[in-house]
C-alpha cells in the first residue's frame, strides 16, 4: 500500500494564505466593483428617468378585474418579501464571516449538520406563507370568473381572433368592429372569446388578466372599465408572422356616448357580408374597422365550424350572471 | 419540395453563415486528413463506450450549442434594442426564437447536464462505467445526430418558426408548412429518445453500480441529485415521444390529433407538451442543485446540513413537478377549480426548493468558505435564484398570472431561474470537475472576468424585462411601436436589456478564451484532489485511468474520501499489499454512432417528406440493431500487469488504495 501524502492538500490547509489575497487580485476586484455598482446606479436612473410612472399598465389598472389582480400581487410580493429579504441578509452575514482568511475567529464546527429546530422552522414558515398566499389565490379566481358588480346588468361583446387582426361582435347591437371596441364604462362586460386561427390571447391590461382565444370554443372574461378612457389592448399568444401588429384599443365611453356610437356605426357603416367576412379572414393586417351588421349566427358559425360542436361551452364560462348568450347560441345554430 | 427552395436563401446573413460554415468544415476535414487523426478520431471518440470521454463530448456539444443559442438571443436583442427596427424581418425573428428556445432547453441544458452524468456519477460512486456502456454511446450520438438534423435546417429547408414548444394549429401543415417544423420534430425526437435511455441508464448505474459498501444513503447528493432527476425522466420523456408523433401523424398522414378541423383539438398538445415540459425544467435544476451541494460542501470545509432534508426535497421536487403542468395555461380557461389546485401544487414545490437554499447556507454557517471559481458561481446563484424563485411564486398565483402571462415578466422570470439556477449552476460543476477530467485547472482570473460579465450583463439584460412585462410588452414581438401608433415606453428598457445580452456574450468569449489559455496555462493537477474533496471521485488521479478504480473503494458514510484523508492523517491507514484483480470492461463499437446516423438520414428524409428515405433509414437502425445482437465479441479484462503498470507510473497520484474485500 503506498501513500505519497505529502502531495495531498489537506484540509487543515485553512490556515494557509488563499491566492485570492494577492494584491494585484484585490485592485481587479475593486475595479470590478465599481464598475459593477456604476452599472446598477446607471440602471436605476435610466428606470427613474426613461419611464413614467404611467406607463406600467399592470400595476395601473382602471377596473375592479385588473385592481383585485393587483391586490394579489401585491399581496404575493409581500409574502415573498418576508422570506426573501431574511435569507438575503443571512446569506451576506454568513459569506462575510465565514470566510476562509487568516485570523477568523468565527467558530468553525465542520461535523455540525443537523438541528431539528432549524428544519422545522424553514419547513415551516415556507409552509404558512404558502397557506396564506393559497388561500388568497383561489379567493380572487373564483371571484374572477364573477361579474365584478352585481346590480349592473353586463353587455356581451364576442371576441374573435384572426391573422392577425382583432373582430369584435356585439349581439345586442349586431354591429362589427376590427382592432377597436367600445365599452360602456361601469358596466361589466363578458368578452366572448375564439378564434378562427391559430390561438392566440386577449389582453388589455389595464382592464385585468388575458384569456387564451381557441378555435372551437367559446370562453368568457369578465372585465369592466371604472372610468371612461382608452385602454392599449394586445394579443399576447404568438400566431405567426404578423404576431406583432396584432394591437388594438378599448375605449370606454359613458353609456350614452356608446349608444350613440353603435347608432352611429349602425347608421353610416358599410355591413359584414360573408363574402366580405371571408375576405377579412384571410391572413393579413387591418386597421379600425366599423360594421353596421354582420351574417347573422356569425359567432356561432366560427365556433362550431372549428370544432365547437364538439364542446359543451358553458362549462368553459364561468357565471353568466343575468346574461347568456351562448345558451342561446345553439338554439340560433339549429334554424 | 423543389430543389430551388431546398436551400434556404434571401437573406445575406444567411450567406454568410453558409460560407463561414464550409469554410470551418473545410478546415476540419483539412486537419483531420493532414494531421492523419482520422483513425484516431474514430478509435478514441467515436467508438468510445467509455462514460468520461462520452462526458467530454457531451461538454463540448453543450458549449457549441451554447455559442449558437446565444448568436440567436443576441440577434433577438439587436431587432429589439430599438422600435421599428428593421434588422430581422418577421418571419427571420420568429424562426430565431424558435431555435433559441429549442437549442437552450433541449441541445444545450440537457447534454450539458448529461455530460456532468457521465463525467461524475460514475466516479463519485466508486464505479467503472455506467450500468450500459453501449446504450450510453447510442445515447450520446442520437443527442448528436439529432441536435445537427435539427441545426442544419439553417442552411437547407429552413428553420421552424412555431416556438419552441410550437402550438397547434400554428405547428400543423395548415399555418407551418414545409420542412421547417418536420425539422423541429424529428431533431426532438432522435435526441429525445436517446434522452430517455440517458435516464434509464442512470437510474441502473445508481441502483446497481455503487461499489458495494456504499449504502443509498451514504450516496453524495449530487448523485441523489442525477437519480431524482433520471426518474423524471423516466416518466415524461415517454409523454414527449408520443406527442411529438402525434404531430408526425397529423403533419405527414394527415391526421387530426390537433388541427383546427375534423375534431382535432388543439388544447391536448397543450397539455402533453406540458406534461413533459414543466417536469422537464425540474429535470435540468436538479443536478444543478446537485452541483450546489457538492461545492458548498467542499469549499466551506464542512458536511452538507440536513442531508436527509435535502434528499426528501429533491424526491419531493421531482414528485409534485408532475402535477404543475397547467400553471403553463391558467389562462386557457380549465376553470377556478383547477387553476387552484395547480396553483397550489406550484406554490408547494416552492417549499422544498426554499428548504434546500437554507440548507445550502447553513452549510456555510460556521465553515470556512473559499472563494473559488465553482463557489463565484453558487454565491451568485442564491440571490439569483431566490428572486427568480420569488418571482415563480408570484406567477403561481393564478389571477396574477392572467396579468403576467406571455408577457416579458415571464421572459425575465424563466430566464433568472434558467440562467440562474440551471446555466450558473453547470458552470460551477464545470470549474468544480474540470481538473479531475482533463488535469489541469482553468485559469482564474480570465474566469473571473467571464463570472462578472456574466453576472453584470445578467441583471442588466433581465431585471428591465421584468419591468417591460408590467408595461404590457408581450414575448415573441419582432417590433413594437410600429402599428395603432401606440408608443407604450419599451424603447429605453429594452435598449438596457440589450447592453446585458451583450456584456453576457462578452463572459462567454472570456470563458472560452479561458479553457483555450488554460490548456496551455492551466495549473495542472497532480494530486488528484485539488480542491481538498469529499467525495470519491476525489480519491482517483486526475484525469481518471480508463477503469476509474484499480480497486473498488471501501465507504464506510458519507464524504467518504474526507474522512478517509482524516484516518490517514491520523496514521490509522496502514500499508497493506495491494493485490490487484484482471478488470472487466466493455469493447468499443461503431455502432452506436452508425445507428445513429441512419436515425439521421430517416429524420432527414420525413422531415423532407421523402418516404423513401425515412424508411430507409429506419430499416438501416433496424440492421444496426439486429448487426449489434450478432456482435460477440463485447468486452475485455484489462490484465493485472497492465494495471499495475499505470497505477505505478501514476503512484505520485493520492489513490485509494484498500483491498478488496
Amino acid at each position: 500500500m503506498v501513500y505519497l501524502n505529502s502531495t495531498f492538500y489537506y484540509h487543515d490547509s485553512r490556515n494557509s494564505i488563499p491566492l485570492y489575497f494577492v494584491k494585484g487580485d484585490l485592485t481587479l476586484r475593486k475595479w470590478i466593483q465599481t464598475a459593477k455598482l456604476s452599472f446598477l446606479a446607471l440602471l436605476g436612473m435610466a428606470l427613474l428617468s426613461g419611464c413614467d410612472k404611467s406607463n406600467f399598465i399592470v400595476l395601473n389598472p382602471k377596473g375592479p378585474v385588473g385592481q383585485q389582480e393587483l391586490d394579489l400581487i401585491i399581496i404575493s410580493v409581500i409574502l415573498c418579501a418576508i422570506i426573501i429579504l431574511p435569507v438575503l441578509g443571512i446569506f451576506v452575514y454568513i459569506v462575510i464571516r465565514y470566510r476562509d482568511k487568516p485570523g477568523n475567529k468565527a467558530p468553525y464546527q465542520p461535523e455540525w449538520a443537523d438541528s431539528k429546530i432549524l428544519e422545522v422552522i424553514w419547513w415551516g414558515i415556507p409552509i404558512i406563507i404558502v397557506a396564506i398566499l393559497g388561500v388568497y389565490t383561489a379567493k380572487t379566481t373564483i371571484n374572477l370568473t364573477k361579474p365584478p358588480v352585481k346590480d349592473v346588468k353586463p353587455i356581451v361583446v364576442q371576441v374573435t381572433s384572426l391573422d392577425w387582426k382583432w373582430m369584435f361582435t356585439y349581439p345586442d347591437k349586431k354591429i362589427a368592429t376590427v382592432n377597436y371596441a367600445e365599452i360602456p364604462a361601469g358596466v361589466p362586460v363578458q368578452f366572448i372569446l375564439t378564434s378562427d386561427a391559430p390561438m392566440n390571447s386577449f389582453w388589455v391590461p389595464q382592464l385585468g388578466g388575458q384569456e387564451y382565444t381557441m378555435p372551437g370554443m367559446a370562453m368568457g372574461l369578465w372585465l369592466q372599465a371604472d372610468k371612461i378612457g382608452e385602454y392599449f389592448g394586445s394579443g399576447a399568444n404568438f400566431t405567426g408572422k404578423g404576431f406583432a401588429h396584432m394591437q388594438f384599443r378599448v375605449k370606454s365611453v359613458t353609456q350614452d356616448d356608446f349608444n350613440q356610437w353603435a347608432a352611429g356605426i349602425k347608421k353610416n357603416s358599410p355591413a359584414l357580408t360573408d363574402k366580405g367576412y371571408k375576405q377579412l379572414s384571410k391572413p393579413g393586417l387591418e386597421k379600425e374597422l366599423s360594421f353596421s351588421s354582420y351574417p347573422k349566427g356569425l359567432y356561432e358559425d366560427i365556433v362550431n365550424k372549428n370544432g365547437g360542436t364538439y364542446y359543451d361551452h358553458m362549462s368553459h364560462m364561468g357565471d353568466m350572471g343575468s346574461q347568456s348568450s351562448m345558451s342561446s347560441m345553439k338554439m340560433e345554430d339549429k334554424k | 419540395m423543389q430543389n430551388s427552395h431546398f436551400f434556404v436563401t434571401g437573406d445575406p446573413m444567411i450567406y454568410g453563415a453558409d460560407v463561414s460554415i464550409a469554410l470551418v468544415s473545410v478546415a476540419i476535414i483539412f486537419y483531420l486528413t493532414y494531421f492523419k487523426k482520422w483513425g484516431w478520431l474514430w478509435r478514441e471518440w467515436i467508438t468510445t463506450v467509455d462514460h468520461k470521454k462520452i462526458g467530454i463530448m457531451y461538454l463540448i456539444s453543450a458549449l457549441l450549442m451554447l455559442f449558437r443559442g446565444g448568436v440567436d438571443a443576441i440577434l433577438m436583442r439587436i431587432q429589439l434594442a430599438v422600435p421599428n427596427s428593421h434588422f430581422l424581418a418577421s418571419e427571420h425573428y420568429n424562426e430565431i426564437f424558435t431555435t433559441h428556445g429549442t437549442i437552450m432547453i433541449l441541445f444545450m441544458a440537457m447534454p450539458f447536464m448529461f455530460a456532468l452524468f457521465n463525467i461524475v456519477v460514475p466516479l463519485q460512486i466508486g464505479a467503472r462505467d455506467v450500468a450500459y456502456p453501449f446504450l450510453n454511446s447510442v445515447s450520446f450520438w442520437l443527442f448528436f445526430l439529432g441536435a445537427m438534423l435539427f441545426n442544419i435546417s439553417f442552411v437547407v429547408g429552413g428553420s421552424p418558426n412555431a416556438g419552441w414548444l410550437s402550438y397547434p394549429p400554428l405547428s400543423e401543415n395548415d399555418f407551418s408548412p414545409g420542412p421547417g417544423q418536420n425539422f423541429w420534430i424529428w431533431g426532438i425526437q432522435i435526441s429525445g429518445i436517446g434522452s430517455l435511455m440517458t435516464g434509464i441508464n442512470f437510474v441502473v448505474t445508481i441502483l446497481k453500480m455503487r461499489t458495494p459498501t456504499m449504502r443509498l444513503r451514504d450516496m453524495p447528493l449530487f448523485s441523489w441529485s442525477v437519480l431524482s432527476s433520471s426518474i423524471a425522466i423516466l416518466g415524461v420523456f415517454p409523454i414527449l415521444t408520443v406527442t411529438l408523433v402525434m404531430l408526425t401523424i397529423d403533419r405527414l398522414l394527415g391526421g387530426h390529433f390537433f388541427t383546427m378541423t375534423a375534431g382535432g383539438n388543439p388544447m391536448m398538445w397543450v397539455n402533453l407538451i406540458w406534461m413533459w415540459g414543466h417536469p422537464e425544467v425540474y429535470i435540468v435544476v436538479l443536478p444543478a442543485f446537485g452541483v450546489y451541494s457538492e461545492v458548498v460542501a467542499t469549499f466551506s470545509r464542512k458536511r452538507i446540513f440536513g442531508y436527509s432534508s435535502m434528499v426528501f426535497s429533491m424526491i419531493a421536487i421531482s414528485v409534485v413537478s408532475y402535477y404543475t403542468w397547467v400553471h403553463h395555461f391558467f389562462t386557457m380557461g380549465a376553470g377556478a377549480n383547477v387553476n387552484i389546485v395547480f396553483a397550489i401544487c406550484t406554490m408547494i414545490i416552492a417549499i422544498p426548493t426554499g428548504v434546500k437554499v437554507f440548507n445550502w447556507l447553513f452549510t456555510m454557517y460556521r465553515g470556512r468558505i473559499r472563494i473559488t471559481q465553482p463557489m463565484l458561481w453558487v454565491m451568485a446563484f442564491v440571490p439569483c435564484f431566490l428572486v427568480g424563485g420569488a418571482t415563480g411564486v408570484m406567477l403561481a398565483a393564478a389571477p396574477a398570472d392572467y396579468q403576467y402571462h406571455n408577457s416579458y415578466f415571464l421572459i425575465a422570470h424563466f430566464h433568472q431561474v434558467l440562467i440562474g439556477g440551471v446555466v450558473f449552476g453547470y458552470i460551477a460543476g464545470m470549474y468544480y470537475w474540470f481538473p479531475k477530467i482533463f488535469g489541469f485547472k482553468l485559469n482564474e482570473r480570465l474566469g473571473k472576468w467571464g463570472f462578472w460579465l456574466w453576472q453584470i450583463g445578467f441583471y442588466v439584460c433581465f431585471m428591465p424585462q421584468y419591468a417591460l412585462g408590467f408595461m404590457g410588452m408581450t414575448r415573441r414581438i419582432y417590433t413594437y411601436n410600429d402599428s395603432m401608433g401606440w408608443d407604450m415606453g419599451w424603447a429605453p428598457l429594452n435598449y438596457i436589456s440589450t447592453i446585458g445580452a451583450f456584456l453576457m456574450g462578452i463572459g462567454f468569449i472570456f470563458q472560452v478564451w479561458q479553457i483555450l489559455y488554460s490548456i496551455k496555462h492551466g495549473e495542472r493537477d497532480v494530486t488528484g484532489d485539488i480542491w481538498d474533496g469529499r467525495t470519491l471521485e476525489w480519491s482517483i488521479p486526475s484525469p481518471a485511468p480508463a477503469y476509474n478504480f484499480a480497486i473498488l473503494p471501501v465507504v464506510k458514510g458519507r464524504d467518504a474520501w474526507w474522512y478517509q484523508k482524516e484516518e490517514m492523517q491520523k496514521g490509522n491507514v496502514h500499508k497493506e499489499a495491494v493485490k490487484y484483480e484482471p478488470i472487466h470492461m466493455p469493447n468499443n463499437t461503431g455502432i452506436p454512432f452508425i445507428m445513429s446516423v441512419f436515425w439521421f438520414i430517416a429524420g432527414f428524409g420525413f422531415t423532407f417528406e421523402w418516404m423513401w428515405m425515412g424508411i430507409a433509414g429506419l430499416i438501416g437502425v433496424a440492421l444496426t440493431l439486429f448487426a449489434r445482437s450478432f456482435q460477440y465479441n463485447t468486452d475485455h479484462y484489462i490484465p493485472v500487469e497492465e494495471i499495475e503498470k499505470t497505477e505505478k507510473a501514476r503512484k505520485n497520484y493520492g489513490s485509494v488504495h484498500r483491498t478488496a474485500n
